[in-house]
């Protein structure tokens, strides 16, 4: 098998490198394709942006990715189709069995939302604009053309807000991210990543990438002499015979979650009695960080792969919860802690042959709950979400008064796998109500506070505490409330003119 | 100490009867997935020595491994796990719920009539596993439900002496709670059955099983030793030939499977498949089925199968003259996460057990690879898996990391500890 590791960034749409940061507007629009036609021949000149560095830095950018549905309004065949998972076909909304794992009930539910809930919103596709500030309009106006008049409706247009990183709730957002393994240097060998580590396999994010397991994701591959068009995809580098239409491309889920920030501030202050401190305490151990991001542990002791080991995001990042095993700095059901357990293939402590095969054997359990959680590199995700609405201080939002569900998160990751990655983290982790052995609570950010079918409550919070009795917190409303939602594919740059390029002769025609 | 038992009792559904059984089957169920424990079918509650139970029809549903193995006509399948004895277990259920079992199994072939005794009917039909686990072994419904009870009190009681005394002085905490526990125990708000004498009978076959297996395996082990060259050639040669069947599953059979899961915090998890047909195969998966039992039964009875903590119990039953392998299991978390244990955690035993299962994955040396191709393997299981029509658990909301808590937790009552660290330990295991 060649294999040239140079990355493709020319193929690879940019955002699943970059976050755009210093572009700081950005939109989203949901669109229905209404012409295919029209649709196809504004997809194939649209100037979405690679992962190329260049200089000087675009002034503006645009990504674009696909639901289910898109795919199938562009005619993609049904075989193609099938190669993508199961998951993706499915899509987030429209089977109740998926809601009921992912939280997606009661005032989550999916009949509730804004859109992706039903087939009159669920959008064909996702565009996104990002633009340097102040320039997002004149973008916008290049953006819809005349062509893009005839071929799209727009079901909802979201905007966001430029808030420097700090999301609703008032917390420094952002800050962990995985680092990505471009040069696919580092060996995905189960049995040498014992320890936590920061660097993910590109396969973790990209199709047609070895994966964390060391192997391919399923995706769809086409075959080349059925299907003239496919010359122009990359081959499979798990099968020559094939074309991949998966490489370079990324699952993209998209949820907006609509933050209730009076709320949030208001219950903290309640159970702090309105003494300021404890209420910043306590809104802290929830999130797992402080209000400017710093952690509640210590620095780890030996540096983590993946993180910087100096400057500002060593103080913020080097850090694993190794030494506070039972959460008595950082509550073990804290969100970040949820969402990022930084769990390597074996509990600490495994340092050679012989305590290694103790572990495998089920045995050398330090306390009880240790090696509940999985490890952490086989569900990462990489986010690239904007907070939207009104930025509120906490003194705005503990006034009585003050306006409801102002704003929130359009969350977005990327994945290679949405039930590996996704799925995975918000149900078993996030929303999981015995997730690392507490009990009973879900996220306290992103718990929809509903009680188990045995009917036990799940609306606590509680934080270990070194004297003995843990410090529970009861009655928790939810603080945050998922509005819409879905699925989506973005594909590499040549996937997407194979996917909207429509017949052969197109093609010859425009190359 | 009660040891725990399994039954299995498994009837050929009888021909045209398959669709009626289904729907009195749901009739157990107040919605799919969920059982109504005190239905009128089979009043799964009334069992005090019940810890879980199934029923579900076993048939191949995803027929694709070509093995020349004929089929088998679809069964019914009842198995559950009780304290005590099962033989007991089974008569105790003929008498409190004859009528109801006799209207389930009556939809199967040679089915008896009213005058004939249902017990010998039942037993008769009884299979025992190749293998059982449990993960715990002596925990009983009454003591899990004891010990709950104890934990809310406690949970209570400990919210107030908190508001009262503070949470610095650790030693008048537990003392509080420690004669609170033992008011309640006084005036019977709460009991605390000590453990029963363990069976003599029990304990004797018990230590010869412990102690015989291995000197048998140590009066083999030259015949192993002879014989490994061959088995080594055998299974090299079988890995690299051996066919597997790992595509994606169709769509409606997730779809059978994905309604009735996520409910509760437990899943119930029926796979069934058929041994590759080399009798090579089939020796190999009974020697290491045995092992396994062996490692269950002796080992594995403390709250962990290796690494995996979330098993309550798990069955792996030989049928059709080892031609065919039924895996059932109850185990805490979703299929994602449960499928993750067996790949990150524990891939190397199940490539011990199931590599000699039609379609999996192809492993290197027995341990290798197999479970370790993720979405081969998810996809193999996935196509194996049963739906679990009826499912029952005496303790819903508790994973077995719970029950290992409120035992900790009853320790601490049963025997002070002294040390200050301690203490504060057990106070937090307390939620309050």
């Amino acid at each position: 098998m060649s294999k040239d590791n140079n990355p493709e960034y020319h193929d690879i749409q940019a955002l699943a490198r970059f976050g755009h940061g210093s572009l700081k507007e950005a939109r989203f629009l949901l669109l229905e394709i209404i012409n295919v036609d029209m649709a196809r021949e504004w997809l194939y000149a649209a100037p979405v942006s690679s992962a190329e560095t260049r200089k000087p830095v675009p002034e503006t950018a645009l990504q674009v990715a696909f639901t289910i549905e898109g795919l199938r309004a562009l005619q993609v065949d049904d075989e193609v189709i099938d190669g993508f998972s199961e998951e993706f076909i499915s899509g987030m909304a429209s089977d109740a069995n998926r809601s009921r794992r992912l939280g997606d009930v009661a005032h989550n539910a999916v009949a509730n939302w804004t859109w992706g809930g039903d087939p009159e919103t669920t959008p064909h596709l996702l565009l996104m604009l990002y633009a340097k500030t102040g320039q997002m309009d004149d973008w916008n106006k290049i953006v819809e053309d005349h062509i893009f008049d005839q071929a799209f409706d727009i079901i909802i247009e979201l905007d966001t807000l430029d808030n420097n990183n700090i999301e609703p709730f008032g917390f420094a957002d952002g800050i962990s991210q995985p680092a990505i393994d471009w040069e696919r240097e580092q060996s995905t060998d189960l049995h040498r990543r014992d320890r936590f580590s920061n660097l993910l396999s590109l396969g973790e994010l990209l199709l047609g990438y070895p994966n964390e397991y060391g192997q391919y994701t399923q995706r769809p591959l086409i075959n080349p002499e059925a299907d003239e068009r496919a010359a122009q995809l990359p081959e499979a580098e798990d099968n020559q015979q094939l074309r991949d239409l998966g490489r370079n491309g990324s699952y993209l889920v998209m949820r907006q979650l609509a933050q209730d920030v009076p709320a949030f501030w208001q219950f903290m202050d309640q159970e702090a009695e309105g003494d300021s401190k404890l209420r910043e305490q306590l809104a802290g151990s929830m999130v797992g960080r402080k209000r400017d991001g710093s952690p509640l542990v210590d620095k780890a002791k030996q540096p983590i792969e993946g993180i910087k080991t100096e400057g500002k995001s060593a103080e913020l990042n080097q850090f694993n919860f190794d030494n506070d095993p039972h959460g008595q700095q950082c509550p073990i059901g804290s969100h970040i802690r949820r969402s990022n357990p930084r769990t390597g293939d074996f509990p600490p402590g495994v340092t050679g042959l012989l305590t290694r095969l103790i572990r495998i054997l089920g045995f050398g359990r330090k306390h009880a709950g240790d090696d509940l959680i999985a490890s952490t590199r086989f569900h990462r995700i990489l986010r690239r979400g904007r907070s939207y609405g009104r930025q509120m201080s906490v003194e705005q939002a503990l006034k009585p008064d003050a306006p409801r569900m102002t704003g929130g998160l359009h969350f977005i990751c990327l994945v290679s796998s949405i039930s590996r990655q996704f799925e995975f983290v918000q149900n078993a982790w996030a929303i999981g109500s015995k997730f690392g052995g507490i009990q009973n609570e879900s996220d306290p950010i992103l718990g929809n506070r509903e009680p188990l079918t045995s009917g036990d409550s799940t609306n606590h919070f509680s934080q270990p505490d070194a004297r003995g009795p843990a410090q529970c917190t009861h009655d928790m409303p939810p603080f945050v409330t998922v509005q819409g939602g879905a699925y989506f594919f973005m594909p590499g740059i040549r996937a997407l003119r194979y996917l909207v390029g429509g017949s052969k002769t197109q093609d010859e025609t425009e190359s | 100490m009660t040891p725990q038992s399994t039954f299995m009792i498994v009837a050929t559904v009888a021909e045209g009867q398959l669709d009626s059984l289904r729907a009195l089957l749901e009739e157990m169920n107040s919605e799919p997935g969920v059982v109504d424990p005190h239905n009128a079918l089979f009043p799964f509650a009334r069992f005090e020595r019940l810890h879980v139970a199934r029923f579900f029809i076993l048939e191949q549903l995803i027929d694709d491994v070509n093995t020349d193995l004929p089929g088998s006509p679809p069964r019914l399948v009842f198995l559950g796990d009780c304290d005590g004895p099962a033989d007991n277990f089974i008569a105790e259920m003929a008498v409190l719920a004859g009528p109801q079992l006799r209207r389930i199994f009556e939809h199967c072939d040679d089915f008896i009539d009213e005058r004939e005794s249902l017990v010998n009917w039942l037993q008769s039909h009884n299979i025992k596993p190749s293998a059982n686990y449990i993960n715990w072994l002596g925990r009983t419904v009454v003591q899990v439900r004891e010990e709950e009870a104890l934990h809310r009190a406690l949970s209570g009681h400990l919210k107030l002496v908190v508001a009262q005394i503070g949470r610095d002085d650790t030693r008048a905490i537990r003392h509080q709670l420690l004669s609170f526990v033992k008011r309640q125990l006084d005036s019977g708000l709460l009991t605390l059955t000590p453990s029963a004498p363990t069976p003599v009978c029990w304990w004797v076959k018990n230590m010869l099983h412990k102690f015989g297996v291995p000197l048998i395996l140590l009066a083999l082990l030259p015949v192993f030793l002879l014989m490994a060259p061959y088995f080594i050639f055998r299974l090299r040669t079988l890995e690299s030939s051996d066919p597997e069947s790992v595509e994606r599953p169709p769509r409606e059979h997730i779809q059978r499977l994905t309604p009735i899961e996520d409910h509760d915090v437990t899943n119930p998890f029926s796979a069934y498949g058929e041994v590759k047909p080399q009798l090579f195969r089939r020796y190999t998966v009974r020697f290491f089925l045995w092992l396994l039992d062996y490692a269950a039964r002796h080992v594995y009875n403390r709250g962990h199968l290796t690494r995996v903590q979330t098993i309550h119990f798990a069955r792996w039953v030989l049928l059709d003259d080892n031609k065919r392998l039924l895996f059932a299991s109850n185990y805490d978390g979703s299929l994602e996460s449960y499928m993750d244990d067996f790949i990150n955690k524990v891939a190397w035993g199940l490539n011990l057990v199931f590599s000699n299962g039609a379609g999996y994955p192809s492993t290197r040396w027995l341990i290798k690879d197999g479970a370790e191709q993720e979405q081969k393997f998810k996809h193999f299981l996935r196509r194996r898996q049963l739906p679990t029509q009826v499912w029952y658990k005496a303790y819903p909301g508790k994973t077995a990391f719970d029950l290992d808590r409120n035992s900790r937790i009853r320790e601490g009552v049963d025997v002070r500890q002294d040390n200050d660290e301690e203490i504060r330990q057990w106070l937090a295991l307390i939620q309050v």
